[in-house]
């Protein structure tokens, strides 16, 4: 699918039930019309992730994702070899009374390709969406080795040679900021940070991805959550969390918020023992309150 | 495009460099090329191309927004100079790529060994005596006049530096007991797909992160100046992230303006950007702040933390508690240094110490240049010695205490006399 402007990406988007910001828009956009990476930082549950995948379904195209880590190489995020298969086509040569030719074991039926090889692979159609997940988890080594794969989109393997293509994927990635990255990474990239949505924008977000949550009962789970992001907590609810909540009460039959459904479920909404304690009971009883008396 | 809207962009740019962006020409370029792909006449449009191509650090996005905002609201000619004053007062402090005047004196020697070699002594370390440089390594900072602690800064450049590594999950070819089988098979491949022997692999080390957070309020005043050299020297000195944040009411990052390799021009920019000098105390709230915005951010990867701080809290003591406790969690190592320990009759009896202590591996101090050696003694050593035993119960905490306190015995040197280095008998 080709755009021609961001009020028709952010519509697609839109169908897709992915509320984005103009911001977001724009940026999504000149990343395809510039063929440059996206990199997004945003807290957790922010949909971050979330942006490649509706991208890889809007452009009809895979989506493949290389989740980071500490330590994550060459092995793992562009090739392998398979071994097994090498040493068995060793020994049966070896029955057969033949010698192997190293030409032959380091062909390409004994290659695994690894998420960033599967991107760039001529024999691709149509550019892929390649997700680089969580970034901040991997170390600088593979910065550095990530640098030089998006500067030129091509991979030199020694046995077979350098591997290039005339399409380079879509790139996104995303950081949690759990460590800084390098600044000669982010330069290369389109930067976009993910905000919590506004009041109006997460009720679009709940009411979107899950219609069948009653109407009061969105309203006031959006105003619970936009209040619970004003408070002194160690970790704010994301979108995910906002979701998760909303699927959870619905599955309880539930209608409206009340303080005792609030303090059993808060464990869906906060993930810190400091944080639940110090809203349970009387914190969530107030912040219930107000939001009755602001969304109702 | 017309020229005047191009010319205009491009002072934009320089605009923006000026606040301290990091623009380059190059993403002027490409934001040029951008604009034929959106309406130029829909602002917003403007806007967040220019954004997402030109800014790639969250702290600058308010930064842009305001200056987007001033810069095209009206033509040049007239603005009100008084409305960029807030924006060039709050311009980021430039990070290592500023040019600095020239040197005024040796900045510390990052690759030279502490046992600089003698044509690299200063005058004033050539005139001192042995006895007079034993003597300056244990008077207290507190007491040094000017001139000691230019000397002793001189002498603190020439620490050595270094923090013990952990391992790390990226391997590389070694001796470890993970077998590599990129290499067997290669290797096999000489004796007809036999294979011999093995190769292995081993986890990699790295130099673990340190994180500096000092305090600077009033009690600490008498310090604060060598500490900071101190700090900077660490942080030129070591190769890993260093990250330093001071404190007194509030907490200030000051990693970015350290980086300048001009030592003065450095501490001249942390001036600028500090604006609690010799403040009240509030260890607690400072804490706090350190763990909800750069916590984690920068205490990942087994990071040891050095907090320097003489523990005189005015603030909230549960709340100091919580958030050591907090920060504890987070880290391999949590170092407390404290300058009053050095004196012969303190005792860690203020309530911030003693919510402290519970939560600290190691408590020390920092009064004076032998010190600070066994401090970088005890950084590079930190494998070797076990994890002391801490503060748990009520008599943990009272060996603790008596760690510190036994360190005294070091701040009364013997004329001229010779010692054992701290470290030996510290262990």
């Amino acid at each position: 699918m080709e755009f021609t402007s961001i009020d028709e990406l952010q519509s697609a988007l839109r169908e897709r039930n992915y509320i984005a910001e103009r911001g977001l828009g724009t940026s999504l956009y000149l990343a395809l019309k510039l063929g440059r990476p996206l990199f997004l930082e945003g807290e957790a549950g922010v949909g971050k992730t979330e942006v490649a995948k509706i991208l890889a379904d809007l452009l009809d195209t895979d989506l493949i994702r290389l989740q980071c880590y500490e330590g994550l190489d060459v092995h793992h995020a562009v090739y392998e070899w398979n071994y097994t298969r090498q040493m068995m086509h060793i020994r049966l040569f070896e029955a057969r009374g033949d010698k192997v030719s190293e030409a032959e074991l380091f062909g390409p039926e004994f290659l695994l390709r690894r998420p960033l090889l599967q991107a760039i692979e001529e024999s691709r159609q149509k550019p892929a969406v390649l997700l680089i997940d969580e970034i901040d988890r991997s170390d600088e080594e593979f910065e550095a080795f990530l640098l030089e794969v998006l500067s030129d989109f091509q991979i030199t393997i020694p046995e077979i040679g350098t591997i290039k293509t005339s399409n380079p994927p879509v790139v996104v990635i995303t950081s949690n900021r759990t460590r800084e990255v390098h600044d000669a990474l982010k330069r290369r990239c389109l930067y976009y940070w993910i905000d919590y949505p506004s009041f109006e924008k997460e009720l679009e977000i709940v009411q979107a991805r899950l219609p069948q949550a009653p109407a009061k009962l969105a309203r006031q789970i959006t105003g619970f959550i936009q209040a619970l992001r004003e408070m002194d907590l160690y970790k704010l609810p994301g979108v995910a969390e906002t979701l998760d909540w909303t699927t959870a009460l619905v599955a309880l039959d539930q209608t409206a918020l009340d303080p005792v459904i609030v303090d059993e479920t808060l464990g869906a909404v906060l993930k810190y023992q400091d944080d639940v304690e110090k809203v349970k009971g009387e914190q969530a009883r107030l912040i219930l309150e107000r939001v009755k008396a602001g969304v109702d | 495009m017309n020229g005047q809207f191009l010319h205009n962009l491009l002072l934009f740019g320089r605009v923006l460099r000026r606040l301290g962006l990091d623009i380059n020409p190059g993403r002027m370029m490409d934001l040029v090329s951008a604009l034929d792909h959106i309406e130029i006449g829909r602002k917003s449009d403007f806007f967040h191309a220019a954004r997402t191509l030109l800014v790639h650090e969250r702290e600058d996005l308010p930064l842009f927004d305001e200056a987007f905002e001033l810069f095209w609201r009206k033509p040049a000619e007239s603005w009100d100079l008084r409305e960029w004053q807030g924006l060039i007062r709050r311009r980021k402090p430039k990070g290592p790529a500023v040019t600095h005047p020239p040197l005024k004196e040796p900045a510390p020697e990052t690759d030279e060994p502490a046992s600089a070699s003698s044509q690299e002594l200063s005058v004033m370390e050539v005139t001192r005596t042995y006895s007079d440089r034993e003597l300056l390594r244990h008077k207290n900072f507190a007491e040094m006049d000017a001139e000691e602690s230019e000397a002793v800064k001189q002498m603190m450049s020439r620490l050595l530096w270094k923090v013990s590594e952990r391992r790390t999950r990226r391997k590389r070819p070694g001796k470890g007991h993970l077998i590599d089988m990129r290499r067997t098979l290669r290797r096999s491949l000489r004796s007809e797909g036999e294979v011999f022997r093995w190769a292995y692999r081993e986890p990699k080390l790295k130099p673990r992160p340190l994180i500096v957070i000092a305090d600077i309020s009033g009690s600490m005043e008498r310090y604060t100046r060598l500490l900071l050299h101190f700090i900077y020297g660490m942080k030129a000195a070591l190769s890993q992230p260093v990250e330093a944040f001071v404190f007194s009411t509030r907490l200030t990052r000051i990693t970015r303006p350290l980086q300048i390799r001009d030592l003065d021009l450095a501490l001249k920019n942390v001036g600028q950007i500090v604006n609690d000098w010799a403040g009240g105390t509030r260890i607690g709230e400072s804490l706090k702040a350190f763990n909800f915005e750069w916590g984690r951010r920068v205490l990942g990867r087994g990071a040891v933390v050095l907090i320097i701080s003489d523990g005189w809290d005015r603030g909230n003591v549960e709340l100091l508690k919580r958030e050591m406790a907090r920060l504890k969690r987070n880290c391999h190592r949590l170092i407390w240094l404290n300058p009053l320990l050095g004196a012969p009759d303190y005792e860690p009896l203020t309530r911030g110490i003693q919510a402290a202590l519970p939560h600290i591996d190691n408590f020390l101090p920092v009064h004076n240049l032998a010190s600070l050696e066994d401090l970088a003694n005890r950084l590079a050593n930190l494998n070797a010695s076990s994890r002391p035993v801490l503060a748990r119960t009520g008599q943990g905490r009272l060996e603790s205490v008596q760690q510190g306190l036994s360190m005294k015995s070091f701040d009364t040197p013997p004329f001229g006399g010779r010692r054992t280095t701290s470290s030996g008998r510290l262990e």
